[in-house]
């Protein structure tokens, strides 16, 4: 681990990071360079909420454009009425089903939805949501803790939605989960990484894979997730309900392209004075 | 009486997960789709078999768009 912070503020990015006589750095090989969680993997490290869309068409195009290859799904009463089997296009599109616990208050009541989803979906996998509090929709963490590992010994492949604290992330991976998703900012907020610190600590605490999950609001953001050594991002509102999803789907692709290249390329240190790219040496002198 | 999906239905004598699906317009093999009754899951195999009792709370649930 870098003793650098890296990469917390766009702004400060600079234009002397990237070599460009380095091999394997083609937007191919970047594609290329597959993320593998409990066994599975995936080629594109953004994973895609389905939540938001203003209608299947979009949410189709946009998941295309975002290269995406793991969406998510609730699990809710069904409608006889309802017109379109988001079922149907999802498997239209060739994802695979990331079924979620949202809406779960309780241990008790995520580990019955994470079972109905299961034969629901066949999938063993879960984005383990237990909220704790409604207005600013925060996991809760002893609830979080407890499902989880119910979850694991049943057998799940058990992705959490987690705060960004280290040390419950380290307890997360302890119970089992293969990997920990980590919140930026509250869910829907749009209001980007607030706290990188805590997700630069989190990538020194566990060596599971890390999704940025919630709070990302643009393509910068998931940028700086990236940088922040995240293995991947997880988008819903910052896409479905954008102007464009499809335009911005294809922002978020190519932003957490940047960043992972810049994770790799090692930044330069941050530094409170002007440091002179330019030698002095050959000045001349006007006087 | 029990409760589909938060309403009140009239229980048919014999009635079982599948009826209940049936209802709803459903087949008995429906893709994307879970039931429990009275907090517990029904699996699949179960459905044509599983009986309901008085009062019975049965959930019918399916994929919804969800971050």
């Amino acid at each position: 681990m870098s003793e650098e912070l890296t990469g917390t503020d766009s702004t400060t990015s600079t234009a002397t990071g990237l070599n460009g006589s380095q091999p394997d750095v083609s937007s191919g090989a970047l594609d290329a360079e597959a993320l593998t969680i409990a066994g599975r993997t995936l080629r594109s490290r953004l994973l895609l909420g389905t939540g938001g869309f203003p209608s299947l068409e979009l949410m189709a195009a946009s998941i295309a454009a975002s290269g995406s290859e793991l969406v998510t799904v609730a699990l809710r009463r069904i409608d006889p009425a309802a017109r379109g089997s988001l079922i149907d296009v999802l498997a239209d599109a060739g994802v695979q089903l990331l079924p979620n616990t949202a809406g779960c208050r309780t241990a008790r009541d995520a580990v019955l939805t994470a079972k109905l989803a299961r034969e629901a979906f066949a999938t063993d996998w879960i984005k383990l949501e237990v909220i704790g509090d409604e207005d600013t929709l925060l996991p809760d963490a002893p609830e979080l803790l407890r499902a989880a590992e119910e979850l694991v010994d049943e057998g799940f492949v058990v992705l959490p939605y987690t705060t960004d604290d280290p040390v419950l992330a380290r307890r997360l991976v302890d119970v089992g989960c293969p990997a920990v998703m980590p919140l930026g900012s509250p869910i829907g907020s749009g209001m980007g990484i607030r706290n990188p610190y805590n997700i630069s600590l989190i990538r020194e605490a566990v060596s599971v894979p890390i999704v940025l999950d919630a709070g990302v609001g643009t393509a910068s953001d998931a940028a700086i997730a990236m940088e922040l050594g995240c293995d991947a991002v997880m988008a819903a509102s910052a896409i479905s309900r954008a102007q464009d999803p499809v335009r911005m789907a294809r922002a978020m692709r190519h932003a957490l392209q940047a960043g992972r290249l810049a994770r790799t390329a090692g930044r330069i240190p941050r530094r409170r004075y002007a440091t002179a790219s330019t030698p002095d040496a050959g000045l001349p002198d006007f006087d | 009486m029990i409760v589909v999906n938060g309403e009140n239905v009239d229980l048919r004598s014999g009635e079982t997960v599948a009826g209940v699906l049936d209802r709803l317009g459903l087949p008995p093999d429906a893709r994307g789709v879970a039931v429990a009754v009275d907090g517990e899951v029904v699996p699949r195999a179960g459905w044509e078999t599983f009986a309901l009792a008085q009062d019975a709370r049965v959930e019918v649930l399916t994929a919804m768009q969800g971050g």
